[in-house]
């Protein structure tokens, strides 16, 4: 993996008046449950690690209530974390004195928010101006930045009317345009998706994901929709009572849950898409009867695997990275596993 | 057992000497303090004495223009049209001076309430505690009838604008304190982290967040306030503040329910206008514009 970008360890977030006494307790083996109990303190995030690499988009998911929000706002610090570090380049964020943060928070981190957040009072173009001007831009500096990035998000024309003037999706344009404006290193995006339609959220993953394509950000992303975090996550962290219960890329949290709660997230969700070759072996069948015949890659998806089995009608070699045979897939398999989805995989 | 009670309400003896402690303080003020409500005295006196030359001081005709442009700024022709029509009325009916003293005497009150009230405001929305501690205390001022302050307040300060000017001021400033920390708690969590997020400070987080997305709220409040200064004003002319509260009271004093009517008329034409031209400034300009 490429060069670590965040590296969270130990975090944890309790929500109280003495903080210590809940660390202590957790830190002798007491559940969240169990300290809220006997404290009344709510134990938002559990001593949580993980590590992002640059230009990764790494999705926090959860249930509400699972501590996701929290765990997104220590990262910038918006939520004071009550113990372990946030490591961004190598700096604790969670060791920083307060005049150096706000100057981090200027330069190299935005954030987006669910409710768009945006300023009432300010025109869409002194909207996306904002970070700028707190971050003391020149005048000229910032007009040019503006615009450039009001036309990445397709909004160029719409710099005079005010936010209440513009749709759901579009306000979420202009949220993400205040955000990229200030040409942040690191890009939060707490659950920016989830209170707009199902269209226009496709239409905004594919424009994060075509702005990912030009200029690599790592982006931490917030959602409680499996769906958008197979779709645009590099990796996903499944949060379950503050504390991260899985941590794997699209393939591995859909062929390989860790649990019943990550499973719970498949309901709805068609995870055969994201099956590949190396998923449809049939067992049954003896692969060292297979010599010489059609083969594929593991990694090729279910799509084209379909497409090349059924127009074969006979059985596929699927061979790994390493060009070792895996197995083979044949047409009853491959309908077999389809049928069943990732849940039996 | 609660007989104790039954017999006091019956027989009622000075038990809590409340309104005697009171008085003492009032007394003790008098003695010890003059020096203190006399300079505090003399400085309201020139800044109300201030406003109102000025206000006199501008021609009747000028005042009316200036009114109606504003007028036809804020609110559209029809407005203009009635600005002039309910300005003239005042004219012919021969109350014009005693409405600039009003007037006068309303926003020198509301510029002072502001003053204190703004800032108490935005300390009682940042501090849960400054809150609990200054509601009980708006509740007083708006609630305690008037008469009962009016009468200390001409004791300390002698009689005049100035006496006048404090009890207006205890009266309209609690609308606006408390709806400048209404309008900035209710800024949405989101909104102020979004601020935080960007890297506000503090103060830039009130001046560029909370209070422009407060402002229509907090307008609505100086709104308030300069109403009920106005109403108050009328009252103030017994202990001498002057005004068309001057006439009103002629009117009782004499039984001239014709003087009232003309006098209450120009309080309420000058109330209207007032009202709807603070209201203007606190919609939303998006509203405005479509």
């Amino acid at each position: 993996m490429s060069v670590k970008k965040i590296s969270v360890r130990g975090l944890y977030k309790i929500f109280g008046s003495d903080v210590s006494i809940a660390l202590g307790l957790l830190n002798q083996g007491l559940s969240k449950d169990e300290v809220f109990e006997r404290t009344g303190h709510v134990v938002g995030v559990n001593k949580v690690s993980f590590d992002v690499a640059a230009g990764e988009i790494y999705v926090l998911m959860g249930l509400s209530g699972s501590g996701k929000s929290t765990l997104i706002r220590l990262i910038n610090r918006l939520v004071e974390p009550s113990a372990g570090s946030v490591c961004i380049d190598g700096v604790d964020i969670a060791a920083m004195p307060q005049s150096q943060l706000l100057k981090w928070r200027r330069n190299r981190i935005a954030m987006v928010f669910q409710s768009f957040a945006l300023m009432p009072h300010r025109r869409v173009f002194d909207n996306v101006a904002f970070g700028l001007e707190i971050a003391g831009a020149k005048r000229a500096v910032r007009d040019e930045r503006v615009m450039q990035v009001l036309r990445q998000v397709g909004l160029h024309t719409y710099a005079g009317k005010y936010p209440a003037q513009l749709s759901g999706g579009m306000q979420q344009r202009v949220g993400l345009a205040r955000a990229l404006a200030v040409d942040p290193d690191i890009l939060l995006m707490d659950e920016a998706f989830s209170a707009l339609d199902p269209l226009k959220r496709t239409e905004m993953q594919d424009l994060v994901l075509d702005l990912q394509r030009e200029q690599r950000r790592t982006i931490l992303f917030v959602s409680h929709d499996l769906e958008e975090a197979l779709r645009i996550g590099t990796r996903i962290a499944i949060m379950e009572g503050g504390n991260l219960v899985q941590e794997g890329t699209p393939h591995e949290i859909i062929t390989r849950p860790a649990n019943d709660y990550v499973r719970r997230f498949f309901k709805g969700v068609d995870t055969s898409r994201y099956l590949t070759a190396g998923d449809l072996l049939d067992h049954g069948y003896n692969s060292s009867a297979f010599n010489g015949g059609p083969r594929m890659s593991s990694a090729t998806t279910l799509n084209e695997a379909m497409k090349a089995v059924l127009a074969l009608g006979e059985p596929v070699g699927v061979f790994d990275a390493a060009n070792h045979l895996l197995g083979c897939i044949t047409p009853n398999s491959l309908l077999v596993k389809i049928a069943e989805g990732a849940r039996h995989v | 057992m609660f007989e104790w009670m039954q017999d006091l309400t019956d027989h009622p003896r000075e038990l809590l000497p409340l309104g005697r402690w009171v008085n003492a303080a009032v007394k003790y003020l008098l003695d010890n303090a003059s020096g203190v409500f006399d300079s505090v005295g003399v400085a309201v006196e020139a800044f109300a004495t201030g406003i109102e030359r000025g206000l006199l001081a501008i021609p009747a005709s000028l005042m009316i223009a200036m009114a109606v442009a504003l007028g036809v700024w804020r609110l559209g022709w029809r407005f203009g049209v009635f600005v002039a029509a309910a300005l003239l009325l005042i004219v012919v009916t021969g109350f014009w001076p005693q409405t600039m003293v009003t007037l006068g005497l309303t926003l020198s009150a509301t510029l002072i309430s502001l003053v204190f009230g703004i800032p108490l405001g935005i300390w009682c929305a940042r501090n849960d505690r400054v809150n609990a501690l200054v509601r009980p205390i708006l509740d007083f001022m708006q609630t305690m009838p008037a008469f009962v302050y009016l009468i200390p307040a001409a004791m300390l300060f002698g009689l005049g604008r100035v006496p006048g000017i404090f009890a207006t001021v205890i009266f309209a400033m609690p609308p606006v304190v408390r709806l400048t920390s209404l309008g900035i708690r209710q800024v949405s969590v989101e909104q102020v982290e979004a601020g935080s997020a960007f890297g506000c400070t503090g103060t830039q987080l009130l001046f560029k967040v909370q209070l422009p997305i407060a402002l229509p709220t907090l307008m609505a409040g100086v709104n308030q306030t300069i109403m009920m200064a106005l109403s108050m004003v009328i009252i103030a002319s017994m202990v001498g503040a002057g005004g068309l509260g001057n006439d009103v009271l002629a009117s009782i004093q004499r039984l001239d329910i014709g003087l009232g009517f003309e006098s209450g008329l120009a309080v309420v034409l000058l109330a209207i206008i007032l009202d709807r031209l603070t209201e203007s400034f606190g919609v939303p300009r998006l509203a405005r514009e479509s």
